[in-house]
């Protein structure tokens, strides 16, 4: 008997042997320390999985909002602008245009809780605690009808909530539903009873962007017609002719460039440059100087409006202030922005602005 | 089919019908004697040109200028939470540059760099792992080719043409060979216990655009990749490090992969709740929608790219993909859909990857209603936009494939329509 079972061992361990090296551990990396594992897993699923201890109720939820929120999906969740609308639509799903909310559309609450506490706000994500997270998800419930506005929502009764449209999803069934009516032999010749005509035009709507000559953009140049472009630059020329004075005292070009980056923290909300216009906040064009609270057509929270009244002007000292602390700085005002800690970012920002004339 | 020329006999007998056009056009050319670009030696021809190191990272020549990503800015209330479009009008081949290739971004392009950048596993594994950079350097690579496209690329068409050019109604998509990791060996190397059923994949970014992910699909052929097009991935597709989800809608192609955990179920992240989601006529809406079904466009002629020639000989092509494996076929209609003629697919047809047809053809300078129809191998074949609207209605905003029509006028000029 030895034999033969010494040869079936034989086999199985050069079949082990031999397998690919993928399947073995190749032990890189290290282990994932638990502070870590929590610090990063912040997912929460519908059946509760990930859900921290924690609560918060409708009012405290409305006063959250109020300041993080509500500049873009405005005070009642109602979404400002083109920015999403977070209650109501009620019954829409089925109109010609559905208003998908959390209310109307979203089949859990989980997904609130979880978007809300790792990706809110917009532009300062990861800013808002578990108990405000439980808060602001109450207060959308109750924006949205769902609760009582003494509702106070935790970890204890969070399962408890249904969503409306829980029940309104299903699996992708296209391979059933679509795949058999369109897994057929392509038809090659009197395909249609009769020559289609031309019924809808893109170009009569006019949305696309366009070039200076009223083409779609990107439109190829002519093959044949050269297109006037300006000579390359010569090295010679690269050289900067006497340039026209610097307004003011000249500021430091790589602090400027810093500041650009900076500002990409503001964009969201901000424009600054030609053509800028006012957004979710007013363009920055010749902030520096101007009185607070004075681009032409931005409505401003009673705060800034106050403080512009009381002769307040952004110079480099109030605008590092503000930019420090928004809130603290200017209590009630509506920007959504955590503020910049690094006082090197701040200056960075302001020289950045101060290169936009008004 | 592929790289069969269309037949020479076909050719010539569209050729002769067509050839006055064709001598009017030589003669025009003719007519002004000598080309003083031939006939007088040029300054290029003559003096030195650019010296090495000009540019030790070139950009395009500046008479391309054109050829670039563009937004549509009235599409999304901010850039950093935007769209933009490939140009794939002006592009040929199969493979799209990375710096024109479209772009997604929930909470804008992050700028992270090797040193600091950490990827997490963990959930329902033996050994919950962090990895550096350096240590994902050392797996076993593979390389793969694969097209990324946005479920949402289309998605203005659904209730009508509306946008005027392939770059904007189709250039939702690029197409990559990516040098990466199989994430099966990460996983492996981590430990899935039998309970785990799903991934879930987020991002270093504020909006983390977290996806979940079946494990057969994980075990399958998604890369964790470093590499696009032979170098260092660029700082919008994700450096330096993305998921490549071949086949798959492109919000899965999660960018500045994080943390990859593994869990019991989907966890019905907003970008899989709220947003990819498929709104049908009686209310409810598909979820999971993962699959990019067979689907191609005709990227030139297009309304950015119109016919600057005149009638006579001319190359009609485009691109062709299915998420379900190869292209097989691509058909090109001149008539609106009446009749068809099979298309060439040009160099190497891969799985889940742009294909690249061609159609040499003889144009007689009437109008044309353009179409193009990819079968994948599977034999499905793209269906019309009304066949889609007939199941699917026109709110559903996500995966539209169905087919375009360009109306070609008798100037040359190109229009996006719809046709009954």
């Amino acid at each position: 008997m030895s034999k033969s079972r010494n040869l079936a061992l034989g086999t199985a361990l050069l079949a082990v042997t031999a397998a690919p090296v993928l399947a073995e551990r190749l032990g890189l990396g290290r282990a994932a320390l638990p502070e870590e594992v929590s610090a990063w897993d912040l997912s929460v699923q519908p059946d509760g999985t990930g859900l921290r201890a924690g609560s918060g109720d409708v009012l405290t939820g409305e006063e959250v909002f109020a300041e993080k929120c509500a500049s873009c999906h405005g005070e009642f969740a109602e979404g400002l602008d083109s920015w999403p609308v977070l209650a109501g639509g009620d019954g829409s799903l089925r109109d010609p245009r559905p208003v998908k909310t959390v209310g109307s559309y979203w089949p859990y609450l989980s997904t609130v809780f979880d978007y809300v506490h790792r990706s809110m706000p917009f532009g300062g994500a990861q800013t808002v605690t578990v108990d405000e997270t439980y808060a602001i998800t109450a207060f959308l419930l109750y924006s949205n009808g769902l609760v009582e506005d003494d509702f106070v929502l935790s970890n204890e009764n969070f399962l408890e909530v249904q969503m409306p449209n829980a029940g309104g999803f299903y699996v992708d069934d296209r391979v059933t539903a679509e795949y058999p009516g369109f897994t057929v032999e392509p038809c090659m010749t009197a395909c249609l009873p009769a020559a289609p005509h031309v019924t809808k035009r893109a170009a009569e709507l006019k949305v696309t962007p366009t070039d200076p000559d009223g083409k779609p953009a990107g439109t190829l140049p002519s093959l044949t017609m050269a297109a006037v472009i300006e000579p390359a630059p010569a090295e010679a020329e690269a050289t900067p002719v006497e340039a026209e004075p610097e307004p003011a005292a000249a500021v430091d070009p790589e602090l400027v460039a810093a500041g650009e980056k900076v500002f990409k923290k503001c964009a969201a909300c901000h424009k600054v440059g030609e053509g800028a216009k006012n957004a979710v906040g007013p363009m920055l064009n010749g902030v520096l100087g101007k009185p607070a609270a004075s681009v032409e057509g931005f409505k401003y929270s009673a705060a800034l409006t106050g403080a512009g009244a009381g002769g307040m002007v952004w110079d480099a000292a109030t605008l590092d202030g503000y930019l420090a602390d928004p809130k603290g700085f200017i209590p009630k005002n509506k920007m959504a922005f955590a503020g910049l800690k690094k006082p090197e970012d701040r200056a960075a920002l302001i020289a950045y602005l101060s290169q936009f004339a008004p | 089919m592929a790289d069969e020329p269309t037949s020479r006999r076909a050719f010539l007998r569209q050729t002769a019908a067509a050839g006055a056009g064709l001598v009017a056009t030589a003669a025009a050319l003719r007519a002004e004697g000598a080309d003083p670009l031939i006939a007088q030696v040029q300054d290029y021809a003559s003096a030195f040109g650019a010296p090495v190191d000009a540019t030790p990272y070139g950009l395009p020549i500046r008479h391309e200028a054109h050829v670039v990503r563009r937004n549509v800015e009235w599409l999304t209330e901010s850039p950093v939470s935007s769209i933009n479009f490939t140009p794939i009008h002006a592009l040929e081949g199969t493979i799209t540059p990375q710096g024109c290739a479209f772009e997604r971004h929930h909470s804008g392009a992050i700028e992270l760099n090797k040193q600091d950048y950490r990827l997490m596993i963990n959930g329902l594994v033996d050994r919950p792992l962090v990895f550096t950079f350096a240590d994902l350097m050392r797996f076993p690579r593979r390389v793969l080719t694969s097209f990324c496209e946005c479920a949402a690329n289309g998605g203005m068409e659904w209730n009508g043409a509306q946008l005027e050019g392939a770059q904007f109604t189709h250039g939702m998509i690029h197409n990559m060979e990516y040098t990466g990791i199989p994430l099966r060996v990460l996983l492996e190397e981590a430990g899935v216990q039998p309970a785990g059923k799903w991934i879930y994949v987020e991002g270093h970014d504020a909006s983390s655009n977290g996806r979940s992910i079946p494990l057969d699909k994980a075990m399958d052929d998604v890369l964790v990749a470093f590499f696009a097009n032979g170098e260092a991935l660029r700082m919008e597709h994700g450096y330096p490090v993305r998921l490549v989800v071949p086949g798959w809608e492109g919000n899965m192609w999660v960018k500045w992969v994080r943390r990859i955990g593994i869990y019991a179920n989907a966890v019905e992240s907003r970008e899989e709740t709220s947003k990819y989601t498929d709104l049908m006529p009686d209310g409810r809406a598909r979820k999971w929608t993962w699959t990019m079904d067979a689907k191609s466009v005709v990227t030139s002629p297009s309304p950015q790219a119109p016919i600057q020639h005149g009638p006579g000989p001319m190359v009609i092509t485009g691109l062709a993909w299915s998420g379900n494996g190869k292209i097989a076929r691509v058909d090109v209609s001149t008539d609106g859909g009446v009749t068809w003629t099979p298309a060439r697919l040009s160099g190497d047809v891969k799985p889940k990857a742009l294909t690249r047809f061609h159609l040499d053809y003889i144009w007689d300078g009437s109008e044309m209603l353009l179409q193009a129809r990819a079968t994948d191998e599977t034999g499905y074949v793209q269906p019309t936009k009304a066949a889609l609207r007939a199941i699917r209605g026109v709110n559903s905003v996500y995966h539209n494939n169905g087919i375009q029509t360009w109306w070609v006028k008798v100037d040359g000029e190109v229009e996006n329509v719809e046709i009954a």
